[in-house]
Protein backbone atom coordinates (compact mmCIF):
# COMPACT_ATOMS: atom_id res chain seq x y z
CA UNK A 1 0.00 0.00 0.00
CA UNK A 2 1.31 3.37 -1.01
CA UNK A 3 0.87 6.42 1.21
CA UNK A 4 0.56 8.67 -1.84
CA UNK A 5 -2.63 6.92 -2.94
CA UNK A 6 -4.38 6.98 0.44
CA UNK A 7 -7.54 9.08 0.49
CA UNK A 8 -9.07 10.97 3.38
CA UNK A 9 -11.98 8.52 3.29
CA UNK A 10 -9.63 5.67 4.06
CA UNK A 11 -8.03 7.61 6.90
CA UNK A 12 -11.44 8.52 8.32
CA UNK A 13 -12.47 4.88 8.17
CA UNK A 14 -9.44 4.02 10.30
CA UNK A 15 -10.12 6.78 12.83
CA UNK A 16 -13.84 6.04 13.07
CA UNK A 17 -13.12 2.33 13.53
CA UNK A 18 -10.64 3.21 16.23
CA UNK A 19 -13.23 5.32 18.05
CA UNK A 20 -15.79 2.54 17.78
CA UNK A 21 -13.42 -0.08 19.21
CA UNK A 22 -12.57 2.19 22.13
CA UNK A 23 -16.20 2.98 22.87
CA UNK A 24 -17.08 -0.72 22.77
CA UNK A 25 -14.15 -1.54 25.05
CA UNK A 26 -12.67 -3.87 22.40
CA UNK A 27 -9.25 -2.75 23.48
CA UNK A 28 -7.25 -5.74 22.24
CA UNK A 29 -8.73 -5.23 18.76
CA UNK A 30 -7.93 -1.53 19.07
CA UNK A 31 -4.30 -2.40 19.81
CA UNK A 32 -4.13 -4.31 16.51
CA UNK A 33 -4.53 -1.00 14.70
CA UNK A 34 -1.03 -0.02 15.87
CA UNK A 35 2.28 -0.98 14.30
CA UNK A 36 4.70 -3.17 16.27
CA UNK A 37 6.57 0.04 17.21
CA UNK A 38 3.38 2.06 17.84
CA UNK A 39 3.03 4.57 20.64
CA UNK A 40 0.38 6.71 22.33
CA UNK A 41 0.97 10.11 23.94
CA UNK A 42 -0.94 12.76 25.88
CA UNK A 43 1.25 15.79 26.77
CA UNK A 44 0.55 17.97 29.80
CA UNK A 45 -1.57 20.97 28.84
CA UNK A 46 1.18 23.53 29.51
CA UNK A 47 3.89 22.08 27.26
CA UNK A 48 4.17 22.49 23.47
CA UNK A 49 2.05 20.08 21.42
CA UNK A 50 5.20 18.58 19.89
CA UNK A 51 7.11 18.26 23.20
CA UNK A 52 9.17 15.13 23.81
CA UNK A 53 8.28 12.83 26.72
CA UNK A 54 12.04 12.39 27.25
CA UNK A 55 12.36 15.98 28.42
CA UNK A 56 8.88 17.16 29.47
CA UNK A 57 6.20 15.87 31.80
CA UNK A 58 3.26 14.22 30.02
CA UNK A 59 0.07 12.58 31.22
CA UNK A 60 0.64 9.52 29.05
CA UNK A 61 3.70 8.41 27.08
CA UNK A 62 3.33 4.75 26.11
CA UNK A 63 5.67 2.82 23.88
CA UNK A 64 4.27 -0.37 22.41
CA UNK A 65 5.02 -2.44 25.52
CA UNK A 66 3.42 -0.02 27.91
CA UNK A 67 0.46 0.44 25.58
CA UNK A 68 -0.14 -3.33 25.65
CA UNK A 69 0.13 -3.21 29.44
CA UNK A 70 -2.32 -0.31 29.59
CA UNK A 71 -4.85 -2.35 27.64
CA UNK A 72 -4.35 -5.43 29.80
CA UNK A 73 -4.65 -3.32 32.94
CA UNK A 74 -7.87 -1.67 31.80
CA UNK A 75 -9.47 -5.04 31.12
CA UNK A 76 -8.93 -6.21 34.72
CA UNK A 77 -11.43 -5.87 37.53
CA UNK A 78 -8.58 -4.50 39.63
CA UNK A 79 -8.23 -1.45 37.37
CA UNK A 80 -10.39 0.25 39.97
CA UNK A 81 -10.69 3.59 38.17
CA UNK A 82 -12.54 1.78 35.37
CA UNK A 83 -14.58 -0.67 37.40
CA UNK A 84 -17.42 -0.73 36.67
CA UNK A 85 -16.38 0.40 33.20
CA UNK A 86 -17.31 3.91 32.21
CA UNK A 87 -19.37 4.60 29.11
CA UNK A 88 -17.48 6.60 26.55
CA UNK A 89 -18.14 8.28 23.22
CA UNK A 90 -15.31 9.52 21.04
CA UNK A 91 -16.51 12.04 18.44
CA UNK A 92 -13.82 12.43 15.77
CA UNK A 93 -14.09 15.20 13.22
CA UNK A 94 -12.14 17.65 11.01
CA UNK A 95 -9.98 14.81 9.70
CA UNK A 96 -7.25 16.00 7.36
CA UNK A 97 -4.14 14.54 5.79
CA UNK A 98 -1.60 17.24 6.60
CA UNK A 99 1.42 15.66 4.95
CA UNK A 100 2.84 12.55 3.33
CA UNK A 101 6.39 11.24 3.36
CA UNK A 102 7.51 7.76 2.34
CA UNK A 103 5.03 5.23 3.70
CA UNK A 104 3.76 7.64 6.33
CA UNK A 105 0.86 10.06 6.59
CA UNK A 106 0.66 13.00 8.95
CA UNK A 107 -3.00 13.10 10.00
CA UNK A 108 -4.79 15.69 12.11
CA UNK A 109 -8.29 15.52 13.59
CA UNK A 110 -10.44 17.09 16.27
CA UNK A 111 -11.93 15.01 19.07
CA UNK A 112 -14.41 15.33 21.88
CA UNK A 113 -14.67 12.39 24.24
CA UNK A 114 -17.41 12.06 26.81
CA UNK A 115 -16.93 9.72 29.74
CA UNK A 116 -19.77 8.78 32.06
CA UNK A 117 -19.34 6.93 35.30
CA UNK A 118 -21.56 6.71 38.37
CA UNK A 119 -23.92 9.41 37.20
CA UNK A 120 -21.27 11.95 36.21
CA UNK A 121 -20.30 12.88 32.66
CA UNK A 122 -17.07 14.64 31.89
CA UNK A 123 -15.63 15.84 28.61
CA UNK A 124 -12.15 15.77 27.15
CA UNK A 125 -11.62 18.24 24.30
CA UNK A 126 -8.62 18.09 22.05
CA UNK A 127 -6.97 17.36 18.76
CA UNK A 128 -5.36 14.20 17.47
CA UNK A 129 -2.15 14.02 15.56
CA UNK A 130 -1.35 10.66 14.01
CA UNK A 131 1.53 9.13 12.15
CA UNK A 132 -0.33 6.60 10.00
CA UNK A 133 1.57 4.01 7.96
CA UNK A 134 0.40 2.38 4.75
CA UNK A 135 1.22 -1.33 5.18
CA UNK A 136 0.35 -4.37 3.02
CA UNK A 137 -2.31 -5.15 5.67
CA UNK A 138 -3.82 -1.69 5.43
CA UNK A 139 -3.40 1.53 7.39
CA UNK A 140 -1.80 1.23 10.82
CA UNK A 141 -1.03 3.78 13.55
CA UNK A 142 2.63 4.35 14.37
CA UNK A 143 1.95 7.21 16.73
CA UNK A 144 -1.18 8.69 18.24
CA UNK A 145 -0.92 11.93 20.14
CA UNK A 146 -3.91 13.54 21.85
CA UNK A 147 -3.34 17.22 22.56
CA UNK A 148 -5.88 18.49 25.05
CA UNK A 149 -7.38 21.94 24.49
CA UNK A 150 -7.89 22.35 28.22
CA UNK A 151 -6.23 24.02 31.18
CA UNK A 152 -5.39 20.86 33.08
CA UNK A 153 -7.99 18.20 33.78
CA UNK A 154 -10.98 19.98 35.23
CA UNK A 155 -13.21 18.45 36.36
CA UNK A 156 -11.73 15.21 35.02
CA UNK A 157 -9.52 13.85 37.77
CA UNK A 158 -7.85 11.32 35.52
CA UNK A 159 -7.30 9.93 32.09
CA UNK A 160 -8.26 6.39 32.99
CA UNK A 161 -9.81 5.72 29.59
CA UNK A 162 -7.90 5.85 26.32
CA UNK A 163 -8.49 9.23 24.70
CA UNK B 1 -15.51 29.23 65.80
CA UNK B 2 -19.11 28.36 66.08
CA UNK B 3 -20.27 26.57 69.18
CA UNK B 4 -21.49 23.51 67.40
CA UNK B 5 -18.06 22.74 65.95
CA UNK B 6 -16.64 22.97 69.45
CA UNK B 7 -19.23 20.63 70.84
CA UNK B 8 -18.81 17.93 68.25
CA UNK B 9 -15.21 16.75 68.38
CA UNK B 10 -13.61 15.63 65.14
CA UNK B 11 -11.37 13.04 66.77
CA UNK B 12 -12.10 10.13 69.03
CA UNK B 13 -8.96 8.82 70.63
CA UNK B 14 -8.64 6.02 73.14
CA UNK B 15 -4.94 5.41 73.65
CA UNK B 16 -5.45 2.57 76.08
CA UNK B 17 -7.60 0.58 73.70
CA UNK B 18 -5.54 1.80 70.72
CA UNK B 19 -8.39 3.37 68.79
CA UNK B 20 -8.11 6.53 66.69
CA UNK B 21 -11.22 7.65 64.84
CA UNK B 22 -11.97 10.65 62.64
CA UNK B 23 -15.44 12.13 62.26
CA UNK B 24 -16.54 11.87 58.62
CA UNK B 25 -18.39 15.14 59.08
CA UNK B 26 -14.99 16.85 58.72
CA UNK B 27 -14.92 15.79 55.06
CA UNK B 28 -18.34 17.17 54.11
CA UNK B 29 -19.27 20.13 56.30
CA UNK B 30 -19.01 23.59 54.61
CA UNK B 31 -18.57 25.22 58.05
CA UNK B 32 -15.52 23.09 58.65
CA UNK B 33 -14.08 24.06 55.26
CA UNK B 34 -14.56 27.73 56.14
CA UNK B 35 -12.83 27.12 59.45
CA UNK B 36 -10.00 25.28 57.67
CA UNK B 37 -9.34 28.30 55.47
CA UNK B 38 -9.32 30.59 58.51
CA UNK B 39 -7.17 28.51 60.80
CA UNK B 40 -5.03 26.47 58.40
CA UNK B 41 -4.69 27.96 54.91
CA UNK B 42 -4.62 31.55 56.20
CA UNK B 43 -2.11 30.67 58.94
CA UNK B 44 0.29 27.96 57.77
CA UNK B 45 3.26 28.09 55.41
CA UNK B 46 2.06 27.01 51.97
CA UNK B 47 4.17 25.82 49.06
CA UNK B 48 4.33 28.39 46.26
CA UNK B 49 6.91 27.14 43.80
CA UNK B 50 10.43 25.94 43.16
CA UNK B 51 13.51 28.11 42.67
CA UNK B 52 14.16 26.42 39.33
CA UNK B 53 10.98 27.95 37.92
CA UNK B 54 12.61 31.39 38.13
CA UNK B 55 16.07 30.83 36.65
CA UNK B 56 16.67 34.14 34.87
CA UNK B 57 15.96 37.75 35.85
CA UNK B 58 12.43 38.55 34.67
CA UNK B 59 11.15 34.98 34.92
CA UNK B 60 7.69 34.80 36.43
CA UNK B 61 5.00 32.28 37.30
CA UNK B 62 1.38 33.08 38.15
CA UNK B 63 -0.29 30.61 40.45
CA UNK B 64 -3.33 30.24 42.69
CA UNK B 65 -2.52 29.49 46.32
CA UNK B 66 -5.28 29.11 48.89
CA UNK B 67 -7.75 31.04 46.70
CA UNK B 68 -5.30 33.90 46.15
CA UNK B 69 -3.98 34.69 42.71
CA UNK B 70 -0.23 35.16 43.16
CA UNK B 71 2.62 36.36 40.98
CA UNK B 72 6.03 34.78 41.70
CA UNK B 73 8.91 36.74 40.15
CA UNK B 74 12.67 37.13 39.88
CA UNK B 75 13.65 40.78 39.41
CA UNK B 76 16.59 42.28 37.52
CA UNK B 77 18.72 42.17 40.69
CA UNK B 78 17.81 38.49 41.24
CA UNK B 79 15.47 39.29 44.11
CA UNK B 80 12.64 36.76 44.47
CA UNK B 81 9.16 38.15 45.13
CA UNK B 82 5.58 37.04 45.50
CA UNK B 83 2.77 39.54 44.99
CA UNK B 84 -0.98 39.45 44.97
CA UNK B 85 -1.84 39.50 41.29
CA UNK B 86 -4.17 42.50 41.48
CA UNK B 87 -3.57 46.03 40.25
CA UNK B 88 -3.43 48.48 43.19
CA UNK B 89 -5.50 50.82 41.03
CA UNK B 90 -8.74 48.93 40.39
CA UNK B 91 -7.95 45.30 41.04
CA UNK B 92 -7.49 43.67 37.64
CA UNK B 93 -4.91 40.90 37.42
CA UNK B 94 -1.72 42.48 36.10
CA UNK B 95 -0.48 39.14 34.72
CA UNK B 96 -2.69 36.77 32.78
CA UNK B 97 -0.02 34.32 31.61
CA UNK B 98 0.93 31.18 33.52
CA UNK B 99 4.64 31.74 33.14
CA UNK B 100 7.18 33.61 31.09
CA UNK B 101 9.85 36.29 31.18
CA UNK B 102 9.01 39.98 31.34
CA UNK B 103 10.79 43.23 32.19
CA UNK B 104 7.57 44.60 33.61
CA UNK B 105 3.89 43.89 34.03
CA UNK B 106 1.39 46.28 32.51
CA UNK B 107 -2.18 46.17 33.71
CA UNK B 108 -4.15 46.24 30.47
CA UNK B 109 -7.15 47.98 32.04
CA UNK B 110 -5.68 51.48 32.55
CA UNK B 111 -2.06 50.88 31.70
CA UNK B 112 -0.23 51.04 35.03
CA UNK B 113 3.18 49.43 34.72
CA UNK B 114 5.00 47.52 37.48
CA UNK B 115 8.52 46.15 37.66
CA UNK B 116 9.26 42.55 38.55
CA UNK B 117 10.08 44.01 41.99
CA UNK B 118 6.45 45.14 42.24
CA UNK B 119 7.27 48.86 42.14
CA UNK B 120 4.97 51.13 40.11
CA UNK B 121 7.00 52.36 37.13
CA UNK B 122 4.49 54.49 35.33
CA UNK B 123 0.82 55.37 35.09
CA UNK B 124 -0.87 57.09 32.15
CA UNK B 125 -2.03 60.57 33.16
CA UNK B 126 0.57 60.80 35.91
CA UNK B 127 0.20 64.60 35.92
CA UNK B 128 -3.31 64.20 37.38
CA UNK B 129 -1.93 62.59 40.55
CA UNK B 130 -0.03 64.41 43.30
CA UNK B 131 3.75 64.11 43.00
CA UNK B 132 3.97 62.11 46.24
CA UNK B 133 1.19 59.75 45.14
CA UNK B 134 3.28 56.62 45.67
CA UNK B 135 5.61 57.93 48.36
CA UNK B 136 4.28 55.35 50.80
CA UNK B 137 4.45 52.51 48.22
CA UNK B 138 0.71 51.97 48.32
CA UNK B 139 0.53 52.04 44.53
CA UNK B 140 3.01 49.17 44.22
CA UNK B 141 1.92 45.55 43.87
CA UNK B 142 1.07 44.20 47.31
CA UNK B 143 3.61 41.60 48.45
CA UNK B 144 2.54 38.48 50.32
CA UNK B 145 2.99 38.96 54.08
CA UNK B 146 5.72 36.30 54.30
CA UNK B 147 7.89 34.62 51.66
CA UNK B 148 10.71 32.26 52.64
CA UNK B 149 12.51 29.30 51.11
CA UNK B 150 14.22 26.13 52.19
CA UNK B 151 16.57 24.24 49.85
CA UNK B 152 14.89 25.64 46.73
CA UNK B 153 11.29 25.20 47.91
CA UNK B 154 9.55 28.57 48.22
CA UNK B 155 6.64 29.01 50.62
CA UNK B 156 4.24 31.84 51.39
CA UNK B 157 2.37 32.56 54.58
CA UNK B 158 -0.57 34.93 54.89
CA UNK B 159 -0.06 35.30 58.63
CA UNK B 160 2.48 38.05 59.25
CA UNK B 161 3.16 36.73 62.76
CA UNK B 162 3.82 33.12 61.88
CA UNK B 163 7.00 31.40 63.06
CA UNK B 164 9.84 31.20 60.52
CA UNK B 165 9.61 28.63 57.73
CA UNK B 166 12.58 26.70 59.14
CA UNK B 167 10.92 26.45 62.54
CA UNK B 168 7.64 25.50 60.92
CA UNK B 169 9.21 22.71 58.84
CA UNK B 170 10.58 21.16 62.05
CA UNK B 171 11.68 17.56 61.46
CA UNK B 172 10.74 17.72 57.76
CA UNK B 173 13.93 19.69 57.04
CA UNK B 174 16.04 16.55 57.40
CA UNK B 175 13.96 14.78 54.76
CA UNK B 176 13.94 17.76 52.38
CA UNK B 177 17.74 17.72 52.71
CA UNK B 178 17.84 14.07 51.66
CA UNK B 179 15.99 15.00 48.48
CA UNK B 180 17.84 18.25 47.76
CA UNK B 181 21.19 16.49 48.30
CA UNK B 182 20.52 14.30 45.25
CA UNK B 183 21.96 17.13 43.16
CA UNK B 184 25.33 18.84 43.42
CA UNK B 185 24.11 21.93 41.58
CA UNK B 186 20.44 22.10 42.52
CA UNK B 187 17.22 20.26 41.79
CA UNK B 188 14.96 21.41 38.98
CA UNK B 189 11.34 21.00 38.03
CA UNK B 190 11.02 19.33 34.65
CA UNK B 191 8.77 21.26 32.23
CA UNK B 192 5.10 20.36 32.43
CA UNK B 193 2.39 20.50 35.11
CA UNK B 194 -0.10 17.80 35.85
CA UNK B 195 -3.19 19.64 36.94
CA UNK B 196 -6.38 17.88 37.89
CA UNK B 197 -9.44 17.99 40.04
CA UNK B 198 -10.62 15.27 42.40
CA UNK B 199 -14.19 15.12 43.61
CA UNK B 200 -13.20 14.44 47.16
CA UNK B 201 -12.23 16.30 50.30
CA UNK B 202 -8.61 17.50 50.31
CA UNK B 203 -7.78 15.63 53.52
CA UNK B 204 -8.41 12.33 51.76
CA UNK B 205 -5.46 13.10 49.46
CA UNK B 206 -3.32 13.92 52.49
CA UNK B 207 -4.13 10.53 53.98
CA UNK B 208 -3.62 8.75 50.68
CA UNK B 209 -0.25 10.35 49.96
CA UNK B 210 1.34 8.91 53.09
CA UNK B 211 -0.57 5.64 53.21
CA UNK B 212 1.66 2.60 52.85
CA UNK B 213 -1.23 0.29 53.66
CA UNK B 214 -3.27 0.68 50.47
CA UNK B 215 -0.64 -0.13 47.85
CA UNK B 216 -1.12 -3.88 47.61
CA UNK B 217 -4.87 -3.58 47.04
CA UNK B 218 -5.36 -0.29 45.29
CA UNK B 219 -2.28 -0.68 43.09
CA UNK B 220 -2.55 -4.39 42.27
CA UNK B 221 -2.41 -3.63 38.55
CA UNK B 222 0.74 -1.55 38.95
CA UNK B 223 2.44 -4.43 40.76
CA UNK B 224 1.22 -6.73 37.93
CA UNK B 225 2.79 -4.33 35.47
CA UNK B 226 6.15 -4.40 37.24
CA UNK B 227 6.05 -8.20 37.18
CA UNK B 228 5.23 -8.22 33.46
CA UNK B 229 7.95 -5.77 32.52
CA UNK B 230 11.10 -7.83 32.18
CA UNK B 231 13.77 -6.69 34.63
CA UNK B 232 11.77 -3.87 36.18
CA UNK B 233 12.37 -4.95 39.76
CA UNK B 234 15.37 -5.36 41.99
CA UNK B 235 15.20 -8.10 44.63
CA UNK B 236 14.17 -5.79 47.45
CA UNK B 237 11.14 -6.38 49.66
CA UNK B 238 8.78 -3.60 50.74
CA UNK B 239 9.85 -2.62 54.26
CA UNK B 240 10.36 0.54 56.23
CA UNK B 241 9.11 2.89 58.91
CA UNK B 242 6.74 5.77 59.50
CA UNK B 243 7.81 8.96 61.29
CA UNK B 244 6.00 11.86 62.89
CA UNK B 245 8.07 14.95 61.97
CA UNK B 246 6.28 17.46 64.20
CA UNK B 247 3.84 20.29 63.36
CA UNK B 248 1.65 17.81 61.48
CA UNK B 249 4.38 16.78 59.02
CA UNK B 250 5.05 13.08 58.53
CA UNK B 251 6.96 10.68 56.33
CA UNK B 252 7.23 7.03 55.48
CA UNK B 253 10.67 5.78 54.49
CA UNK B 254 10.97 2.33 52.96
CA UNK B 255 12.70 0.04 50.51
CA UNK B 256 10.85 -1.04 47.37
CA UNK B 257 11.74 -3.12 44.31
CA UNK B 258 11.28 -0.45 41.62
CA UNK B 259 14.19 1.33 39.94
CA UNK B 260 15.32 4.77 41.16
CA UNK B 261 17.28 7.15 38.91
CA UNK B 262 19.16 8.11 42.13
CA UNK B 263 20.21 5.33 42.40
CA UNK B 264 18.69 1.85 42.54
CA UNK B 265 19.50 -0.12 39.43
CA UNK B 266 17.10 -2.56 37.80
CA UNK B 267 18.03 -5.04 35.05
CA UNK B 268 15.80 -3.23 32.53
CA UNK B 269 18.32 -0.36 32.53
CA UNK B 270 21.10 -2.57 31.16
CA UNK B 271 24.83 -2.46 31.72
CA UNK B 272 25.16 1.16 30.54
CA UNK B 273 22.54 2.11 33.06
CA UNK B 274 24.34 0.19 35.75
CA UNK B 275 27.60 2.02 35.04
CA UNK B 276 25.84 5.37 35.18
CA UNK B 277 24.02 4.60 38.43
CA UNK B 278 27.26 3.25 39.94
CA UNK B 279 28.83 6.63 39.23
CA UNK B 280 25.88 8.53 40.70
CA UNK B 281 26.10 6.35 43.81
CA UNK B 282 29.89 6.70 44.09
CA UNK B 283 29.59 10.48 44.06
CA UNK B 284 26.99 10.31 46.83
CA UNK B 285 29.34 8.16 48.90
CA UNK B 286 32.12 10.66 48.26
CA UNK B 287 29.98 13.58 49.39
CA UNK B 288 28.12 12.03 52.32
CA UNK B 289 29.69 8.71 53.30
CA UNK B 290 28.18 5.29 52.74
CA UNK B 291 25.40 5.38 55.31
CA UNK B 292 23.77 8.57 54.09
CA UNK B 293 24.46 7.69 50.44
CA UNK B 294 22.63 4.39 50.91
CA UNK B 295 19.70 6.21 52.43
CA UNK B 296 19.53 8.76 49.60
CA UNK B 297 19.97 6.19 46.86
CA UNK B 298 18.02 3.15 48.02
CA UNK B 299 15.26 4.41 50.32
CA UNK B 300 11.94 5.79 49.17
CA UNK B 301 10.16 8.60 50.92
CA UNK B 302 6.55 9.73 50.87
CA UNK B 303 6.66 12.99 52.77
CA UNK B 304 3.79 15.17 53.81
CA UNK B 305 4.29 18.77 54.87
CA UNK B 306 1.27 20.18 56.65
CA UNK B 307 -1.18 21.16 55.35
CA UNK B 308 -1.01 20.42 51.61
CA UNK B 309 2.43 19.64 50.23
CA UNK B 310 3.55 16.16 49.28
CA UNK B 311 7.06 15.37 48.11
CA UNK B 312 7.31 11.75 47.11
CA UNK B 313 10.79 10.50 46.33
CA UNK B 314 9.91 7.11 44.92
CA UNK B 315 10.50 5.72 41.37
CA UNK B 316 10.68 9.41 40.41
CA UNK B 317 10.20 12.53 42.52
CA UNK B 318 6.88 14.30 42.50
CA UNK B 319 6.03 17.60 44.16
CA UNK B 320 2.30 17.85 44.66
CA UNK B 321 0.15 20.52 46.23
CA UNK B 322 -3.61 20.76 46.46
CA UNK B 323 -6.34 23.06 47.68
CA UNK B 324 -9.96 22.50 48.58
CA UNK B 325 -12.41 24.27 46.28
CA UNK B 326 -15.45 22.80 48.05
CA UNK B 327 -15.91 20.25 50.85
CA UNK B 328 -16.05 17.54 48.19
CA UNK B 329 -13.65 18.93 45.58
CA UNK B 330 -9.97 19.78 45.34
CA UNK B 331 -7.57 21.14 42.77
CA UNK B 332 -4.27 19.24 42.47
CA UNK B 333 -0.99 20.38 40.92
CA UNK B 334 1.81 17.88 40.32
CA UNK B 335 5.35 18.38 39.04
CA UNK B 336 8.40 16.20 38.43
CA UNK B 337 11.59 17.14 40.28
CA UNK B 338 15.05 16.01 39.13
CA UNK B 339 18.75 16.76 39.61
CA UNK B 340 19.67 19.48 37.10
CA UNK B 341 22.84 17.69 36.08
CA UNK B 342 21.43 14.23 35.42
CA UNK B 343 22.09 12.75 31.98
CA UNK B 344 19.55 12.67 29.16
CA UNK B 345 19.41 8.92 29.73
CA UNK B 346 18.50 9.29 33.40
CA UNK B 347 15.97 12.06 32.70
CA UNK B 348 14.22 9.90 30.13
CA UNK B 349 13.93 6.94 32.51
CA UNK B 350 12.92 9.20 35.36
CA UNK B 351 10.00 10.62 33.35
CA UNK B 352 9.07 7.19 32.09
CA UNK B 353 9.05 5.89 35.68
CA UNK B 354 6.99 8.88 36.76
CA UNK B 355 4.26 8.26 34.20
CA UNK B 356 4.08 4.56 34.91
CA UNK B 357 2.89 5.19 38.42
CA UNK B 358 2.11 8.84 38.93
CA UNK B 359 -0.38 11.29 37.63
CA UNK B 360 -3.86 11.09 36.19
CA UNK B 361 -2.75 9.01 33.20
CA UNK B 362 -0.50 6.63 35.14
CA UNK B 363 -1.09 3.02 36.15
CA UNK B 364 -1.71 3.89 39.81
CA UNK B 365 -2.89 7.45 40.54
CA UNK B 366 -6.24 7.00 38.70
CA UNK B 367 -7.04 4.21 41.14
CA UNK B 368 -6.16 6.48 44.07
CA UNK B 369 -8.50 9.11 42.64
CA UNK B 370 -11.22 6.48 42.38
CA UNK B 371 -10.62 5.42 46.00
CA UNK B 372 -10.86 9.00 47.25
CA UNK B 373 -14.03 9.67 45.28
CA UNK B 374 -15.55 6.44 46.58
CA UNK B 375 -14.72 7.46 50.16
CA UNK B 376 -16.45 10.77 49.57
CA UNK B 377 -19.53 8.93 48.31
CA UNK B 378 -19.39 6.65 51.31
CA UNK B 379 -19.56 9.72 53.53
CA UNK B 380 -23.13 10.25 52.30
CA UNK B 381 -23.90 7.72 55.03
CA UNK B 382 -22.28 9.65 57.81
CA UNK B 383 -25.51 10.15 59.69
CA UNK B 384 -25.54 6.47 60.57
CA UNK B 385 -21.87 5.63 59.80
CA UNK B 386 -20.06 8.64 61.26
CA UNK B 387 -16.46 7.52 61.96
CA UNK B 388 -13.39 6.59 59.95
CA UNK B 389 -10.67 4.51 61.58
CA UNK B 390 -6.94 5.21 61.43
CA UNK B 391 -5.78 3.05 64.33
CA UNK B 392 -3.39 0.78 62.46
CA UNK B 393 -0.15 0.31 64.36
CA UNK B 394 -1.24 2.51 67.26
CA UNK B 395 0.83 1.97 70.37
CA UNK B 396 3.55 -0.04 68.61
CA UNK B 397 7.13 0.69 69.66
CA UNK B 398 8.39 0.34 66.08
CA UNK B 399 6.06 1.87 63.51
CA UNK B 400 5.99 0.25 60.09
CA UNK B 401 5.67 2.23 56.84
CA UNK B 402 2.26 0.63 56.33
CA UNK B 403 0.89 1.68 59.71
CA UNK B 404 -1.21 4.83 60.08
CA UNK B 405 0.93 6.92 62.44
CA UNK B 406 1.50 9.51 59.69
CA UNK B 407 -2.22 10.17 59.35
CA UNK B 408 -2.63 10.44 63.10
CA UNK B 409 0.14 13.07 63.11
CA UNK B 410 -1.77 15.02 60.46
CA UNK B 411 -5.12 14.76 62.20
CA UNK B 412 -3.73 15.69 65.59
CA UNK B 413 -2.29 18.90 64.13
CA UNK B 414 -5.46 19.53 62.13
CA UNK B 415 -7.54 19.20 65.26
CA UNK B 416 -5.26 21.51 67.24
CA UNK B 417 -5.62 24.21 64.58
CA UNK B 418 -9.25 23.85 63.55
CA UNK B 419 -10.75 23.08 66.92
CA UNK B 420 -8.27 24.98 69.04
CA UNK B 421 -9.39 24.78 72.64
CA UNK B 422 -11.90 22.02 72.19
CA UNK B 423 -11.23 18.53 73.43
CA UNK B 424 -11.24 15.24 71.67
CA UNK B 425 -13.71 12.58 72.51
CA UNK B 426 -11.90 10.28 74.87
CA UNK B 427 -13.94 7.14 75.29
CA UNK B 428 -14.96 4.43 72.91
CA UNK B 429 -18.27 3.07 74.18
Amino acid sequence: MNAVAVSRDEVEELLFLEAELLDEWRLRDWLKLFTADGGYYVPATDVPANASPDTALFYVADDRFRLEQRVERLLKRTAHAEFPRSKTRHLVSNVRIRGRSGDELDVGAAVITHRTKMGLTETYIGSYRYRVVATPEGLRIREKRCILDMDGLKPNGRISIIL
Amino acid sequence: MNAELQERPALWIDAERRRFKVARRSFVDPDILRQEYRSIFDKCWLYLGHASELQKPGDFVSRTVARRSLLFTRDAQNGIHAFFNACPHRGAQVCRERKGNAKSFQCFYHGWVFGADGVLRSQPGQECYPSDFNADGSANLVPVPRLESYRGFWFVCFDRNAQSLEQYLAGAREWIDIIADQSEVGMTLVGGTQEYQIRANWKLLTENSIDGYHAINTHATYIDYLKNAQGSMSPVPFEGKGHDLGNGHAVIEYRAPWGRPVAQWIPLWGEDGRRELDQVYARLVGRFGKERADRIAFSNRNMFIFPNLVINDIMAITVRTYFPTAPDAMQVFGWALAPQEESAWARKYRLSNFLEFLGPGGFATPDDVEALEQCQRGFDNLGEAPWSDISKGMGKAEVSYDDELQMRAFWTQWQARVQAGSGVMGQVP
